[in-house]
């Protein structure tokens, strides 16, 4: 399992590497192609994510809303604060040890400005206390909750994130 | 809470971040890939369902197990969502999660997660995402106040 930890993520970018001359410069848009496909790795990741979510319904009771539990660190809540920066913070530990075994798996080759990055912050931050939930507390949960609330978000915010793609490499050229 | 329940939230957030990274969910570019059909389909990516329906390959009959228990293990109740109304914040909220999402290639999990492997542009997005997260929450609780005093004095006036 930890041998697939660590060579999983690495393989969308030796596919590209290895295609050609090791040299020869590819521009970042292409970085993302069918050769990247990883569908080993990719169901594998969203069975943990799976399992994580499972553990927080069967052990917490709780929605692992990756947003709410996040947001609600900054509604000064008696009492019901601790929990969420411990879920915070097991995901903090998570990237702290994942990156030091395997960096490349948080590689960001996408072409983002410092103030695109801190824009999608703030879309990302507003929108999901407005919408009530993320992929996590939407995607994952809602829909195996069979939630119209979350089919209707997840299938609204797939459609407006495939629109700002299409913006950003059609007007921008993928670079903003 | 007990401490039980504190630990089983940092071991789900761990597990959670475990997840996040193996998939694939914290390559910004991967995400992009998937929204982006402008080059056809021989160089889409569809990697994003795959944690999508491994996600949901777990939580689907997990859930329909719990469902009708009493309790979670270590919590005296579970806190479930309730509402079923379809209102305009949900689809407007939806809406600006999506275009941030698919501008910066970053979702709330894997934002954090990047941040804790020292992803320096995963920490500018994170500093507008919680910027975000408290600029609604004032607003929001700003016009719950404002509805407040209109129906105290609408009771007055009454």
């Amino acid at each position: 399992m930890l041998l697939l930890l660590l060579i999983g993520p690495r393989r969308c970018f030796t596919g590209n590497v290895s295609s050609g001359l090791p040299l020869e410069p590819t521009p970042p848009h292409e970085d993302y192609t069918m050769e990247n496909f990883t569908p080993l790795t990719s169901l594998l990741g969203g069975l943990l994510i799976g399992l994580a979510s499972a553990a927080m319904l069967v052990l917490n009771g709780r929605i692992a809303g990756i947003s709410g539990i996040t947001g609600g660190v900054l509604r000064a809540g008696a009492g019901d604060t601790l929990w969420r920066v411990l879920f915070v913070a097991g995901l903090l530990t998570g990237g702290v040890v994942y990156g030091l075994l395997s960096p490349e798996s948080f590689a960001v080759t996408i072409d983002r400005s410092v103030p695109a990055l801190l824009a999608a912050g703030v879309l990302v931050g507003f929108g999901t206390q407005m919408g009530n939930g993320c992929t996590s507390g939407h995607g994952i949960c809602g829909l195996s909750r069979f939630s119209g609330r979350s089919l209707v978000a997840v299938l609204t915010f797939m459609a407006t994130a495939a629109a700002m793609v299409f913006a950003v490499t059609t007007f921008f050229g993928g670079t903003i | 809470m007990t401490p039980k329940a504190h630990l089983s939230a940092f071991g789900t957030g761990l597990l959670f971040a475990t997840g996040l990274a193996l998939s694939g969910m914290t390559l910004p570019a991967k995400v992009i890939g998937f929204f982006d059909f402008s080059r056809g389909l021989e160089s889409w990516d569809p990697s994003l369902a795959f944690v999508m329906g491994g996600g949901m390959l777990v939580y689907l009959p997990v859930y329909r197990f719990v469902k009708g228990r009493a309790r979670p293990l270590l919590e005296d109740r579970f806190r479930l969502p309730t509402r079923r109304d379809i209102d305009f914040r949900l689809v407007a909220g939806a809406a600006l999660f999506g275009l941030g999402w698919g501008l910066g290639g970053f979702c709330p999990g894997p934002a954090l997660t990047s941040v804790g492997a020292m992803s320096s542009k995963a920490l500018i997005m994170v500093a507008g995402m919680f910027g975000g997260m408290f600029l609604f929450q004032q607003l929001d609780n700003l016009r719950s106040r404002q509805r407040e005093r209109a129906s105290s004095n609408a009771e007055k006036a009454a």
